[in-house]
């Protein structure tokens, strides 16, 4: 049993995947960028004091789930969201949704999805994918990232269901509990207030970890690496950062440049000519993300590795910083009632 | 990021797909592109699991010096934490730390045992000798 269904690849699963199902419920027009900007997806936090794989817990976007939720209350959309104490409940439920024609998401782990290579698989709980079908034991699955469908047996994805650990999916499924008329007023105002939302995440939240001063708060962190860390482990540091900025996932730039793609369309609904103006500012900061990486990887590949090229690490992230908080001031002011 | 100057290097990821990537064409409009990978960012995943053979290296000789009891080798072979190996077994952290030290490990009878082998998917045997055979 097959549901009507069309594979979407997109840079991040959640984009991907709200995209997809809010589509088919009646924001036809969405895409990967517009559900990132309505959603607020951009942040940048470093939780002190905490380390995951042995590195700096840093995120370049916001928690996983928000920017679906978020994107389907601008919306208006009706979601329905359901986790499962059991596993052969989790099944039934699934198989009841596909027998109905109803595609869902779901949360997985990605440690057993076997499909995804090696290197890839930690233990990171909050992967999403589209399921929509099942052809004798397999399941077919839209995983967002890739370029086509695949599929999964029932005691594959059952495994990567009820993975365990932090964000344990505990099975759940999503899916919009009905269609509904999405009109182009309506996406302007949930792109307004998307952009308001992350103007505030970004510059008026207080404390130094998170927003663009935490960006400059690691800035600063980075200068002190060589001596705090010793040089093993401050490169192990750096490298957890590039890939947080510039894994599968993020569009590039730490999702800067989808947030740069997220302005450019929002024209199209709110014609304020600022913008365009201000998504060129996000490209200049995605291209700056991008540098401070090509120099974390000369330092951790041993090319260079004195203080002074820690120094220069770190005054990228502080000038990355002037950038943002140039970006969003200038969203601040924007008179989007005029 | 210029639609020209998208690395299409080689990275592990390759295996199983290319990735969306959103760069600018002359006009400075954004669409997605195509991406092989990047070389930056395969550096930094081989640096990370460059780290974790040396973890579970050091973890193998821990055991083998009767330092650790072999969950120590599995912590580090499946990625876990002792938070993850708590949730996949059902006993506390601190009952886990115990079964890390040697003597308690040879004490634990074979149910406990089998718990342990169900969380790093292997057997009993396996989880004894630290000979593991991943399909």
């Amino acid at each position: 049993m097959t549901t009507d269904f069309k594979h979407l690849q997109a840079a991040h699963c959640e984009n991907g995947v709200t995209t997809n199902l809010l589509r088919s419920a009646g924001a036809e027009k969405l895409t990967e960028p517009l559900a990132f900007g309505i959603g607020s997806g951009l942040f940048y936090v470093q939780l002190p004091f905490l380390v995951i794989n042995n590195g700096p817990a840093i995120a370049f976007r916001t928690m996983p789930g928000l920017i679906f939720k978020r994107t389907c209350n601008a919306l208006d959309i009706p979601v329905f969201r359901k986790k499962f104490s059991s596993q052969e409940a989790g099944k039934r439920y699934l198989d009841e949704c596909l027998a109905k024609g109803q595609p869902v998401g779901a949360q997985v782990g990605v440690y057993y999805l076997t499909y995804f290579p090696k290197e890839y698989r930690f233990h990171f709980n909050a992967h999403n994918m589209i399921i929509f079908g099942k052809e004798d034991d397999r399941y077919l699955i839209s995983d967002p990232v890739m370029e086509t469908p695949t599929s999964l047996t029932d005691y594959e994805l059952q495994r990567v269901r009820f993975a365990k650990g932090p964000f344990a999916p505990r099975g759940q499924i999503y899916y919009p509990k009905e269609k509904r008329i999405v009109t182009d007023e309506q996406m302007a105002k949930a792109i307004v207030k998307g952009i308001k939302r992350n103007v505030n995440h970004m510059i008026r939240i207080p404390g130094s970890i998170a927003g663009v001063k935490g960006i400059a708060g690691t800035g600063k962190k980075i200068k002190k690496w060589k001596s705090k860390l010793g040089d093993e482990k401050a490169g192990l540091y750096l490298a957890q950062l590039v890939r947080m900025q510039e894994e599968i996932g993020t569009g590039g730039g730490g999702f800067r440049y989808i947030y740069g793609a997220f302005l450019q369309e929002a024209h199209a609904y709110v014609p304020k000519d600022e913008l365009i103006d201000i998504s060129k500012i996000f490209t200049e900061a995605g291209d700056k993300w991008r540098i401070a990486a090509v120099q974390a990887a000369g330092i951790y590949k041993g090319r260079i590795g004195s203080q002074a090229d820690y120094d220069v690490m770190g005054d990228y992230l502080i000038e990355i910083s002037e950038i943002e908080t140039k970006a969003f001031k200038a969203l601040s002011k924007i008179k989007w009632n005029s | 990021m210029k639609k020209e100057e998208i690395p299409q290097d080689n990275g592990a990821l390759n295996k199983l797909t290319k990735e969306v990537v959103y760069a600018v064409d002359g006009s400075g409009k954004y669409s997605t592109e195509l991406s092989t990978g990047w070389e930056v960012k395969t550096e930094a995943l081989d640096l990370a699991w460059g780290d974790i053979e040396k973890r579970i290296e050091a973890a193998r000789q821990k055991v083998l010096n009767n330092e650790a009891s072999p969950i120590l080798y599995f912590l580090e072979l499946r990625l876990m934490d002792l938070g993850i190996l708590a949730s996949y077994t059902g006993f506390w952290k601190w009952t886990i730390k115990k079964h890390l030290k040697p003597a308690a490990f040879k004490n634990l009878p074979e149910q406990k045992l089998q718990k342990y082998a169900d969380a790093f998917n292997v057997s009993v045997e396996e989880l004894k000798t630290m000979k593991v055979h991943d399909n």
